[in-house]
Formats: structure tokens, C-alpha cells, sequence
């Protein structure tokens, strides 16, 4: 068995015995299995990062094994410099999900660490595949434990949040698959990916297939308008389902305008930017004042994730190196940071049980430890020099700049809003005197809270100070991918 | 094609045999819970199924009885698949009919007589051999349905099924008199020349198509002929509920087959046109529905016609602007479609009279309520039955649907492409009232706290069934390849 398949399959069978096997009586065995799970999970990905081959712009670690033969589908894995990073990514998260979930989740425990589990190597699955219909097993597929996870430890909408998320993000995925049988069809009765992204076709076709691609994808970053299943299924979701949401999955529709739009159907990619562009600053701007006026703070953070992964679309859709991998940054270091910024609401959120920021005030009087990671957390989310949130919204901003002035300019408000809201709201949640007996009360992070803050706020360091190992991965994969886009496939 | 050839029907001969010898025997027996019985139905059952099956490997198509019936790869895979649903069927329903004093010898025997229908039904050749097994396995089902006489809603139901079906025999039948008149024989491959020589007047075959059309729409229970289905699937004891939406389906499928493709090719144009409307109409009227229903076995049945939608539409796509190339392709698809959906049909009824008990049926969604927390194993199998009815990969019920719309595209016709896109987006609503169940299992709290009466052997098959939908699932290609070769040997003669 090749690396990516212990990736994919190790947590899933993990996680499974979890199902299986798990009783609450023995939770805690149920949770160190599950944490011995996760870091083994990511114990495989690392040789992904060593082994990797940064000079190539091939599909590297290859596994190619017969799977549907009737339909010429493959179980073809593979990554390059776009994909290996979030491989790691996501089982890095999946480590912090299940430390966050170690003491607060007393009911049914073995469903839920079972649950994360098995999204993690599914979610693996999707950034590994590269035959179209392993990757839309995989992308359909985390939508079960998600809408399970969002439903059973979710808030008091959690129902309503669940089925939103479901059914929204299964119509765009359906359309996505009739567009993969028109290219399998299209192709001769090929599944490869690979061989779509060489296969020329008609610019009606490929408008055609931009816009089913669209619909899978734009759904899933969230794109303005499709965006609103996100604020409730982040607030309704548990912290650990609020965290892989924001810090994974969102990545997904991301990856996939990469993987699928660009490559496959260049011409249209180009023809349509300006609609990609268009959407994209609209979520910087727009959705960054809706950020402004929030009252809850998972809202306020699921908004702010929004205006982020707009950045990201638009990186994307100029169609220049930095832009891309400025995204790929912006992608990498949104996982840390939002994901940091959610288990920070839900520290509190354990302690108060409460979303709003009403409810708090002054609360690094009782907390100063946790107050300083949420601080930190918070100026990365503006996109401080210095911090992951920075590189990738500078390098996307420098790449727009080439397009167009007024673009990035645009763009660039980005800083202003991002400081604007995040800061009001340390401001009111932190600083300033004790506002309740809530609050008086708190009791700071204990040494599990202060271990899972700590390794994302290195992660987060790490990547603003020295981006460059990430963007040397990146490099050559990007330049290979631009060279299609460049590339007409009309004839 | 003129000779007796005794060795076509041995699962018939032995079958008629058996269910004789079976309906007599329980005549002697005082056991209540008819074990003997029970055990023999089983064992003819499953040597009928080997029969068919090593026929089926055998891979070679022979005519018998001077024609009348023809043993092909395609109706042994179906009457095999049937006999292993129709074995599975009497196991989930043994302990439920126990408990309610329905274990009588009349349903074994009546059982095996509509087996008998579907096996006559998956060789015919002939018109009247269509029509003679569709009666044999109609009747008996019919008489099913009443099984529990002095209840008025089952009485109910089986007036309706047996009017309507009968009405449905009588198109189909007068439907097959006018091809008949037209072609001036009953034989389907002889009908199938008389057709292609275009001599015919089309006018009257036309005709006869519609009424065809509409017989067969009938027993597969795809709208606009769908209005007994709810009312049967909630009127029958569920045990039957079982019997006539698994075995059944797969004959109705032959005969379409044997019928519409072996016989009347010629005139696909025609049925196909027809086939789209039932398709779309079926997955309007089933989803749409099926979200209004509380009660499960309604709102199963309403989720059965939008089944069937894809498979009539997977039937519609063989043949384009005159070519039969795709032929294979298509009704692969469909026969693919039809098997897994008998394969998760029996999990979910079957999980019904599971947690069925005396005095209690357990057909209402509100019985479903916090099932997760009860029975965390039951509650998993049920979703993984309801997550491949919503056809959600990696369940098999994904590589169904995925098939259809592979066979709708690649027609490369824009209709048929656009055809697969209102699929598409049908079966997201069909996905919702799919999800309501899981949500209803796994995140309402339990309403009821009553033991779930356990059977050891009903509980392993029934994890068997949810295991095979999730296998399948993973691992679907063998399966697929098995219909593709039966179909296209049906072609080929």
C-alpha cells in the first residue's frame, strides 16, 4: 500500500473501529484510540513533505489500481506541489479536532471522534485523487459525517443548519457529475484527470462545464451568493465541526476550481474571470461589512472566513503565479487561523455557553493566557505582517496589481475591513472591564487548551516569518498549471 | 427452436413440484411456528436460484417447450437475484408474521407460486408465456395482500391492487392481442422480423405499443400509473409489502425487456418517447409526494415510483437517431439500477418488520425517532439504506444513478443531456426526505423506550443487507459487468 492510500484509508479504519467497537463507558480508551488514530494519520503524511519532489511538476507518490473497469474508473491517487500540502493540513487538523473535543464532548463519543475520522481520510481522499470519479466519491462522501457531526452535537438550529449544508452542497456536487460524465464521454471513456486537462474541446462546451464546475465549487468555498448555508452551519456546528468546516473544507471547492476549472477548461476560465473576479470582491467588501454588524462570534468569524476564501477566488482568476500560489498561501493559512479563531469561541463558548459578544467583555482580566493566543489569533486574522494572514493576502494583492490597479485596490480594503471587525470584537470580548458574574467567574485554559492553541499559533508564526518553503513546493506545480490555462484548448 | 428441450424448465418443473409437495405437507404439520416448511421453502428457493444461476454461468442461450420459452443469461440473472430476494423476503418475514398469527402454509405456498410467475416471466419468449407467468405471480400476490382477512385496511389495499392490476393485465393484454393481429404471430423473436420488415402498418403497432407500454408501466409502478403502489405498500402486511416490491420488480423488468427491446425494437422511437414522460413524471410525482408522507411505508412506496423513474429513463436511452449502439449501454444500466434497488429494497422493509413487535407496528417515522440511541447498529444499517436511496456514494445506490446518467450522456443527444440535468436535480429533492429519516434516527430524541424484540439470524442478515449495499458500493464493478453481459447477450439474439 502506497503512502496516500495509509493516508486516506488509516484514519477511516480508525475511525470505523471507533463505530464499531466504541461504548461511552470506556470514552476515555475511545478517545486516546482515536488521538493514537490521528497522529499516526499524520505521522504517514509526513514522508509525503520529505519525499516530495520539488523540481517536478508531476503527480508524484502514484498509485494506480483498476476500480470500476465497466466504466474505466481507476483508483488513481497522486499529489504535486497544489494538493500535498493540504494532505498534511488536514491531518494536522484532524489531530487538533480530536484534542478539542477530548473533554467536552461526553455523549456518544465514539460516533463523534468515529465521525471526524472518517472525514479526515476522506477529506485526504479528495485532495489525492486524480481520476474524476474517486474524486466525487470522496467529495460527496464527507458530506454523511459532516451532516452527522453538525446534527447531533450541534446547537439549537443544528437541524435546520444540517439539511441546509447537505442539500446545498449536493446540488452543486450533482451538476458537477453530469459535467464528469460529459467528460468522460467527451474523453474516449476515461475517468484520468490528468487526460481531461489535455482533452480540447468547443468553447460552448467549455462554458458549459465551467458553470457545473461552478456550481460544485463556488457552493462549497462559499462564493457570494451562495454562501449563506455557511453562517449556519458554522454556528450551529460543534467547535471541532466548525473548525474542519472552516480550516478543510471550505478548501475542497477551492482546490477543485484548480484541479477542474482552470486546467480543463481554460478558454472558458479566461472568457469567465471577470464574473470569478467580480463574485470574489464582493465577498471582500460586502461580506466584509456584513462581518462588521455581527452580534454572534461564530458568525462573525464564519463571515470573515467568506471575505478570506474570496481572496482566494480571486488569487485564482488572474491568473498569475503569485496570484495562485498567493491563494494557495491564503487557503494554508486561512486552515490555521480559523480554525485557531473557532476553537478560541469555543473555549469560551465551554465555559459561558454563550456565542454573543454581548455576553463577554474584559475577559483577559481572568483569562490573560488564553486572552493572548485569541489576541495573536485575531491580528492574524486581519492579516498582520508577521503572521500566515499576512503572505497570502499580500501576494495575491501584488498579483492583482498586475492585472489591474483599481482591482487590487479594491481589494486591498480587505485590510481595513479585516482589522475593522476582528479588532472590534477582541476589543469587546477582551478588553475593557469585567461585564458579568460570567465572566468574573472564567477560569484560564488548561494545559489541553493551551497545547492545541499553541501548536496552531507556532504553525501560524512559522508560515508569516519564512512562507518560503511553502511556496517553493508550490512553484513548479503552479507555473505547470498556468502554462494551461495559457494554453487554448479550442480547435 | 422445435424441440421440447425439458432441461430450459427444470427450475419450473422443479418449483411446481416442490410448492406441491410444500402446500400438502403443511396440511400434516402442528408446529406454529412451521419450521419444516419454513426450511423447505428456503431450500427449493435456493436450489431453484443455483439452477438459474449455474445456467446463468453457463452463459448459453437455448429455446424450450417448441419455443414458448427461451433461457438466456439476462432472465437467469434476474430469476436468480429473485429467488435470493425472495429467500431473503420469507426470512425477515417469518418472525414477523409469527407474532401476528399470519404463519400459515398458504404463504409459503403462495409465495412460491408467485416466485414460480416471476421465473415463468424472466424466460418467456411468447406473448402468452409474458402473460401467463404476470398472471400466476399477480394472483398470488393479490391473495397475499389479503392474507390478514379480517383487517379492513389490508382488505382494502387488495381490492385495490387486484382491480387495478387486473386493469393493467387487460391493457397489456390487449395491448399484445393488437401486435398480434398486426404481425400475425406470438412469438417475440418472430414479432421482432415482422417488425423489421416494415411491412406492417404501423399505425395499428403504434397502438398496440401504447397499450403495452401502458401494462408494463403499470407493473413496474412508474406514474402515470403508479396509484395503487402507495396504497398497497401501506395497506399489505408489511411482510408482503416486502414480497411485491423485490422479486416482482425484477420480472416486470424482464418482461420489459423481453417485450419492448427483444420484441418491438423496431419501435423504439415510439416507446421511447413514452418512457421519457413516465420517467420524468414518475421522479416529479414520486419526490414531490413521498415528502408530504408520515407514514414510512407511504412514503417508501412514493420513493419506489421515483426509483423507477431512473430506471425507465436508463431504458429510454438504447436507441439513438436509429442506432443501436448504446443499446447495451442503456438497459445494463437500468437492469443495474433494478437489482441494487431490490438489494436496498429488502433492507428497508426488512428493517420495518425488524423492529415490528407483536401488537406494534413500527411504519410510522415518529417509530424511528432517536433509533440511534436505542440501536446504534439498526439505526447504521437503515442509513446506509437511505443514503443509497438518496444515491450518495460510496453506497451502491450512487453507482445506479451514476450508470443512468452515464447512459443519458453519452447519447450526446442535448434532449437526453438536458434530461439527465432535471434528474440530477429531482433526486436532490428525493435526497431530502432520504436525510429526514437519518435525522429523525440520529438527532430526535427517542419517543419510545421499548425493547427491540431481537432475532439472532434476522440480525446478522440484515447486517449481510447493509454490509452487500456498502460493498457493492465500494466494489460495484462486478455486479455491473454481470448486467452488461447478460444484456448484451440478450441482444445479440
Amino acid at each position: 500500500m502506497g503512502l496516500l492510500s495509509a493516508a486516506i484509508w488509516l484514519p477511516i479504519a480508525v475511525g470505523v473501529l471507533l463505530l464499531a467497537l466504541g461504548r461511552d463507558a470506556y470514552a476515555n480508551a475511545v478517545r486516546w484510540i482515536a488521538l493514537i488514530g490521528a497522529l499516526a494519520g499524520f505521522a504517514v503524511t509526513v514522508p509525503l513533505l520529505t519525499g516530495f519532489d520539488t523540481g517536478s511538476a508531476a503527480m508524484q507518490f502514484q498509485e494506480n489500481l483498476p476500480w470500476i473497469e465497466r466504466f474505466n474508473v481507476a483508483y488513481r491517487l497522486g499529489v504535486d506541489g497544489i494538493s500535498v500540502w493540504f494532505v498534511m493540513l488536514t491531518a494536522f487538523i484532524t489531530v487538533i479536532v480530536v484534542v478539542a473535543g477530548w473533554e467536552v464532548i461526553t455523549e456518544r463519543v465514539n460516533q463523534y471522534m468515529g465521525a471526524f475520522l472518517i472525514l479526515s481520510g476522506l477529506m485526504i481522499g479528495v485532495f489525492c485523487a486524480i481520476d474524476g470519479l474517486l474524486f466525487y466519491v470522496f467529495f460527496e462522501a464527507t458530506l454523511i459525517p459532516m451532516y452527522i457531526i453538525i446534527g447531533i452535537w450541534g446547537g439549537p438550529r443544528r437541524v435546520y443548519a444540517a439539511f441546509k449544508f447537505f442539500l446545498y452542497t449536493l446540488l452543486g456536487s450533482l451538476l458537477m457529475l453530469v459535467a464528469l460524465l460529459y467528460l468522460y464521454f467527451k474523453s474516449g471513456g476515461s475517468f484520468d484527470i490528468l487526460a481531461w486537462h489535455k482533452l480540447p474541446l468547443p468553447l460552448d462546451a467549455q462554458t458549459l462545464l465551467f458553470f457545473a464546475f461552478f456550481a460544485a465549487f463556488s457552493v462549497k468555498v462559499p462564493m457570494w451568493p451562495v454562501h449563506t448555508w455557511l453562517p449556519d452551519a458554522h454556528v450551529e456546528a460543534p467547535t471541532g465541526g466548525s473548525v474542519v468546516l472552516a480550516a478543510i473544507m471550505l478548501k475542497l471547492g477551492a482546490y477543485g476550481f484548480l484541479r477542474f476549472s482552470l486546467p480543463i477548461v481554460p478558454d472558458a476560465s479566461r472568457e469567465w474571470a471577470w464574473f470569478i473576479i467580480a463574485l470574489s470582491l464582493i465577498a471582500v467588501v460586502y461580506i466584509g461589512l456584513v462581518a462588521l454588524v455581527q452580534q454572534d462570534m461564530k458568525k462573525l468569524v464564519a463571515y470573515s472566513s467568506i471575505a478570506h476564501m474570496g481572496f482566494v477566488t480571486l488569487g485564482f482568476f488572474v491568473f498569475s503565479e503569485l496570484g495562485v500560489s498567493g491563494g494557495l498561501v491564503q487557503m494554508i493559512s486561512h486552515g490555521f487561523v480559523s480554525g485557531a479563531m473557532f476553537l478560541c469561541i469555543g473555549v469560551l463558548y465551554d465555559r459561558v455557553h454563550s456565542r454573543e459578544i454581548a455576553a463577554y467583555g474584559g475577559v483577559v482580566n481572568t483569562m490573560p493566557r488564553f486572552a493572548a493566543f485569541a489576541v495573536f489569533f485575531a491580528m492574524a486574522n486581519a492579516g498582520l505582517p508577521g503572521t500566515a494572514g499576512f503572505v497570502g493576502e499580500w501576494m495575491v494583492i501584488l498579483g492583482t496589481v498586475k492585472a489591474s490597479f483599481w482591482l487590487a485596490a479594491l481589494a486591498a480594503t480587505t485590510l481595513i475591513f479585516g482589522a475593522a471587525y476582528t479588532l472590534w470584537m477582541v476589543k469587546r470580548v477582551y478588553f475593557g472591564d469585567v461585564a458579568n458574574e460570567d465572566v468574573r467567574t472564567l477560569s484560564d485554559i488548561n494545559s489541553r487548551e493551551f497545547l492545541m492553541l499553541a501548536l496552531l499559533a507556532i504553525a501560524t508564526l512559522a508560515m508569516g516569518l519564512y512562507p518560503k518553503p511553502f511556496t517553493d513546493v508550490m512553484h513548479v506545480s503552479v507555473t505547470e498549471l498556468l502554462k494551461h490555462v495559457a494554453m487554448s484548448k479550442l480547435n | 427452436m422445435n424441440s421440447m428441450n425439458w432441461l430450459v424448465v427444470l427450475p419450473e418443473i422443479i418449483l411446481v413440484t416442490m410448492t406441491c409437495a410444500i402446500a400438502v405437507l403443511d396440511l400434516f404439520l402442528s408446529d406454529p411456528a412451521r419450521r419444516p416448511t419454513f426450511w423447505l421453502t428456503q431450500a427449493t428457493l435456493a436450489v431453484v436460484g443455483a439452477v438459474h444461476l449455474l445456467f446463468f454461468s453457463g452463459g448459453a442461450t437455448m429455446y424450450g417447450m417448441q419455443g414458448l420459452v427461451v433461457t438466456d443469461p439476462m432472465g437467469h440473472l434476474l430469476a436468480g437475484c429473485a429467488a435470493i430476494a425472495t429467500m431473503v423476503t420469507v426470512a425477515y418475514a417469518q418472525p414477523y408474521l409469527a407474532s401476528r398469527e399470519m404463519l400459515k402454509g398458504e404463504f409459503f405456498a403462495l409465495t412460491l407460486f408467485s416466485y414460480l410467475g416471476v421465473s415463468v416471466m424472466c424466460s418467456a419468449n411468447n406473448f402468452l408465456v409474458v402473460y401467463l407467468g404476470l398472471e400466476v405471480m399477480s394472483l398470488s400476490l393479490y391473495a397475499l395482500t389479503a392474507l390478514r382477512r379480517d383487517h379492513a385496511v389490508a382488505t382494502e389495499a387488495a381490492m385495490k391492487y387486484f382491480v387495478l392490476g387486473a386493469l393493467a393485465s387487460g391493457f397489456l393484454l390487449y395491448g399484445l392481442s393488437m401486435m398480434y393481429g398486426a404481425t400475425g404471430t406470438l412469438e417475440i423473436p418472430r414479432v421482432f422480423e415482422q417488425i423489421a420488415t416494415g411491412k406492417i402498418n404501423r399505425e395499428v403497432l403504434i397502438l398496440g405499443t401504447v397499450f403495452v407500454v401502458a401494462g408494463l408501466g403499470f407493473k413496474l409502478g412508474a406514474a402515470p400509473f403508479h396509484m395503487w403502489v402507495p396504497d398497497v405498500y401501506q395497506g399489505a402486511p408489511t411482510a408482503v409489502t416486502l414480497l411485491i416490491g423485490a422479486a416482482p420488480k425484477l420480472a416486470a423488468f424482464a418482461i420489459t425487456i423481453r417485450l419492448l427491446v427483444e420484441g418491438m425494437l423496431g419501435l423504439a422511437v415510439d416507446w421511447q418517447r413514452m418512457l421519457i414522460v413516465m420517467g420524468v413524471v414518475s421522479l416529479v410525482v414520486g419526490n414531490f409526494a413521498a415528502i408530504a408522507q408520515s407514514n414510512l411505508k407511504r412514503m417508501l412506496a412514493y420513493s419506489t415510483i421515483a426509483q423507477m423513474g431512473f430506471v425507465v429513463l436508463g431504458l429510454s436511452a438504447g436507441v439513438v437517431s436509429g442506432n443501436t449502439l448504446s443499446a447495451a449501454n442503456a438497459y445494463s444500466s437500468a437492469m443495474f439500477y433494478i437489482v441494487t434497488y431490490v438489494m436496498t429494497t429488502l433492507g428497508t422493509f426488512g428493517l420495518i418488520l425488524y423492529l415490528s413487535r407483536a401488537g406494534h407496528e413500527a411504519e410510522e417515522l415518529a417509530d424511528f425517532a432517536g433509533l440511534a440511541k436505542r440501536a446504534p447498529w439498526v439505526a447504521g444499517v437503515m442509513a446506509v439504506f437511505m443514503f443509497s436511496l438518496a444515491g450518495i456514494p460510496p453506497m451502491v445506490g450512487f453507482y445506479a444513478k451514476l450508470a443512468v446518467l452515464q447512459a443519458l450522456v453519452t447519447t450526446n443527444v442535448t434532449a437526453y443531456i438536458v434530461l439527465a440535468v432535471v434528474a440530477v436535480l429531482l433526486s436532490l429533492v428525493g435526497a431530502f426526505y432520504y436525510l429526514r429519516l437519518v435525522k429523525i434516527m440520529y438527532f430526535d430524541e427517542p419517543a419510545e423506550t421499548a425493547v427491540i424484540a431481537r432475532s439472532r439470524g434476522v440480525s446478522a442478515l440484515l447486517a449481510l443487507n447493509g454490509a452487500a449495499v456498502l460493498v457493492f458500493g465500494v466494489l460495484p464493478d462486478s455486479l455491473m459487468t454481470l448486467c452488461r453481459d447478460a444484456i448484451v447477450k440478450a441482444l445479440a439474439t
